[in-house]
């Protein structure tokens, strides 16, 4: 099933996702030529939300897998489930049965674990898998995950080879903490998730605080921006802005500048860090206040 | 070009998209005109640097004969997603796009390569009174005479020919090194000091770490003999991380003097670690990994010293310190990371500053180490303000005037 451009956009909208301009063709063309979406951006973006919400577009299960230094297949892939094969073990040798039957019987697909990776390959319906923050993984598993995503089958040693029944949507995103191959990169189509302009970022508040009033959100969108401007260790993503906007409305308040005392306090929703908390004075967030309000 | 054909089977493994383009030809339905335009505009973002294969070029044509191509704002996007595959690719794709498709032909910007065309670069003026007269022997362009003997490995018997010279030139003030001969010998030395360095951390991770469980998938397979009783346990060790190396070379004019060798070095390491990164600054910083990875080392070198020229003035070692902690430090830094700081220390900067972008690099990575090309003179006491400032976050300082220094460095590597 694949749907049209216009369909996507249609329905990112529906699910309650505030796309950027392009997104909605870069989904297209990963149905369209059938290629992994690499998603790169600043740390909290949005980009895990993507793929959330290409899952909830297709109406697909959405399987998700968190990239880790070390991580290894038995993690990613599948594994053997240990403790019933020791009973089944026991149970067969106590019947009489050979090793050599004993060993078929545990090593097959009633005793393997589906990890991530294989439950991806293996459903009726195509999944989408979101292969997140895939830098944190190692070189070697990057190089395995190639190999997965173009030939789209794995190969269990004491098993054989499982095709896939089914191709999924795979979405990879990357802190650029680590440079991706050259290879996968190309495998690739790619798209770049900037920080949500102002008016974006307003709908975003005003999607995801229910009752929020537009004014309040709009202003609290210009507010985020001021401050992603100033010289911080941590920039405040969007998962930061809609807390602080909770938190505003939660405390009733209708306009940032009546209550600059409230503002610099709830800024702490936004301000992740005990450096940026004392960069961030009364003086500075009154500044803010200021050129936004 | 060949290189991009030989890869496309191999990572192309989509049979249902060439089956489908040749089925309903949409590869061919495109007039002639469009094609060659097409082929036009993948050789203007490959010259411009984008990797762009055939598979990418293929899947354009199926874009362009697609219901996407009708309304040219989706085809903008749709090729951007296509083609791009780095930030840096992103960000220069719509103007490459643009000149391209609205205006005519946009004249073909290159990218940058060699330095075939580099103006030849006069012998720099010394202008430090403590600087011994012979040292002004060293021009920066005798680089390029001795690149042949640089680049073929010390095998065997090279090496057991000059194993006394070597042994000298150890030992020798690298400023005092003024034979090109000799210059030549000292890099290869340099750039072999480096592999040795890595080899050995290596070896040494793999003796020395007992961190091990049990791998339960092969113990299984191994005791169904046994009736599943675990008598005989495979074991498994923990991978190890490599240690990965961030070096930042002062370049400013009072290390001018070392700064030839360490360029080398600097080549060395990022050719042998498999994880270094490579920064060069004096008034600012530059990331010169990408121009290290050269396989070339003549061009790499030279790519790279002439960076290092771009300067009179003195050195902010703080303010280059806080670029890196700003804007490369979440990229290059791992918990495994060692900073190797090359500066004399004289900063021209602010102490304070110089003394917080140390700290907040401190608390980042696993260890720092400075090493000072002064330390090997007699009498020397850090006493330049910069270095004062440095002091307390520093975990190794120590001397790198000679190329003993250097390798003396290896075992406390080895011990992170």
């Amino acid at each position: 099933m694949t749907l049209k451009r216009e369909e996507i956009a249609d329905k990112l909208t529906a699910v309650g996702y505030v796309a950027d301009h392009d997104i909605a063709t870069a989904l297209w063309l990963m149905d369209f030529l059938k290629r992994p979406l690499l998603l790169e951006g600043e740390a909290g973006v949005g980009k895990t939300e993507v793929g959330k919400a290409l899952a909830a577009v297709h109406g697909a299960e959405l399987i998700r897998l968190q990239c880790y230094e070390g991580l290894d297949q038995n993690a990613a892939l599948y594994e053997w489930n240990y403790q019933r094969q020791l009973l089944a073990i026991k149970a067969r040798e106590s019947i009489g049965e050979n090793a050599d039957a004993i060993e078929e019987h545990i090593f097959s697909e009633k005793y393997l674990l589906e990890r991530p990776l294989l439950a991806a390959i293996r459903r009726d319906k195509p999944p989408v898998l979101l292969i997140d923050e895939l830098d944190r993984a190692d070189e070697e598993f990057e190089a395995f995950l190639l190999e997965l995503l173009s030939d789209f089958q794995v190969s269990v040693p004491e098993l054989g080879t499982i095709k896939a029944t089914t191709i999924p949507r795979v979405v990879l995103t990357s802190n650029a903490t680590r440079e991706l191959s050259d290879a996968l990169r190309r495998r690739c189509l790619y798209h770049y998730i900037d920080f949500p302009d102002v008016d974006r970022e307003a709908k975003i508040i005003l999607t995801r605080v229910p009752g929020i009033d537009a004014a309040l959100a709009l202003q609290v969108a210009r507010m985020v921006a001021a401050v992603r401007k100033e010289d911080l260790r941590k920039v405040p993503g969007v998962a930061e802005t809609l807390d602080w906007a909770a938190t505003l409305f939660g405390l009733e308040v209708h306009d940032l500048r009546q209550e600059p005392e409230a503002i610099y306090e709830t800024m702490i929703c936004l301000l992740k860090t005990q450096e940026d908390r004392a960069r961030m004075t009364r003086e500075v967030s009154g500044r803010l206040l200021g050129k936004v309000a | 070009m060949m290189g991009d054909l030989q890869e496309v089977p191999h990572l192309r493994g989509d049979p249902a998209l060439v089956s489908r383009l040749r089925r309903d030809g949409s590869g061919e339905s495109l007039s002639a005109p469009a094609r060659r335009r097409l082929a036009g505009f993948s050789r203007t973002l490959r010259n411009n640097g984008f990797r762009i294969g055939l598979a990418e070029a293929q899947d354009a044509l199926a874009i362009l004969a697609s219901p996407a191509a009708i309304q040219p704002a989706l085809l903008k996007p749709a090729l951007r997603a296509l083609f791009c595959a780095t930030h840096s690719d992103w960000d220069r794709f719509d103007e490459i796009f643009d000149a391209f498709w609205r205006g005519r032909n946009m004249r073909q910007r290159q990218v940058l390569s060699g330095t075939a065309t580099a103006p030849h670069v006069p012998a720099r003026r010394i202008a430090e009174a403590h600087v011994p007269q012979e040292a002004l022997g060293l021009p920066d362009h005798a680089e390029r005479r001795n690149d042949d003997s640089a680049e073929t490995p010390a095998d065997g018997r090279g090496r057991r020919e000059g194993a006394s010279r070597t042994e000298l030139l150890t030992a020798t003030d690298l400023r005092h090194i003024v034979d090109p001969d000799e210059i030549a010998a000292t890099h290869a030395l340099t750039v072999r000091l480096a592999r040795v360095m890595r080899v050995r951390l290596v070896r040494r991770e793999q003796i020395r770490k007992r961190g091990r469980r049990l791998d339960l998938r092969r113990t299984i397979h191994r005791n169904i003999s046994h009736g599943g009783t675990l008598l005989d346990l495979t074991w498994r060790r923990r991978k190890i991380k490599p240690l990965r190396l961030v070096v930042l070379l002062d370049a400013s004019g009072s290390m001018s003097l070392y700064t030839a060798f360490f360029v080398r070095f600097l080549h060395g390491v990022v050719d042998a670690f498999r994880e270094a990164e490579a920064f060069v600054f004096h008034t600012r910083l530059a990331h010169v990994s990408p121009s290290l990875r050269d396989r070339d080392v003549t061009r790499a070198v030279e790519k790279l010293t002439l960076m290092a020229q771009g300067i009179g003035g003195g050195t902010r070692i703080g303010d280059s310190l806080a670029t890196f902690n700003r804007w490369h430090a979440r990229r290059v830094i791992n918990s495994r990371t060692a900073v190797m700081i090359v500066s004399d220390g004289y900063d021209t900067g602010a102490p304070s500053q110089l003394s917080e972008e140390m700290r907040r690099l401190r608390r980042r990575c696993k260890k720092i180490m400075w090493l000072n090309p002064l330390i090997g003179w007699r009498d020397y006491a850090p006493q330049a303000r910069g270095m004062q400032a440095a002091l307390p976050y520093i975990d190794l300082f120590a001397p790198a005037h000679n190329l003993a220094s250097l390798a003396a460095l290896e075992p406390y590597l080895a011990r992170i």
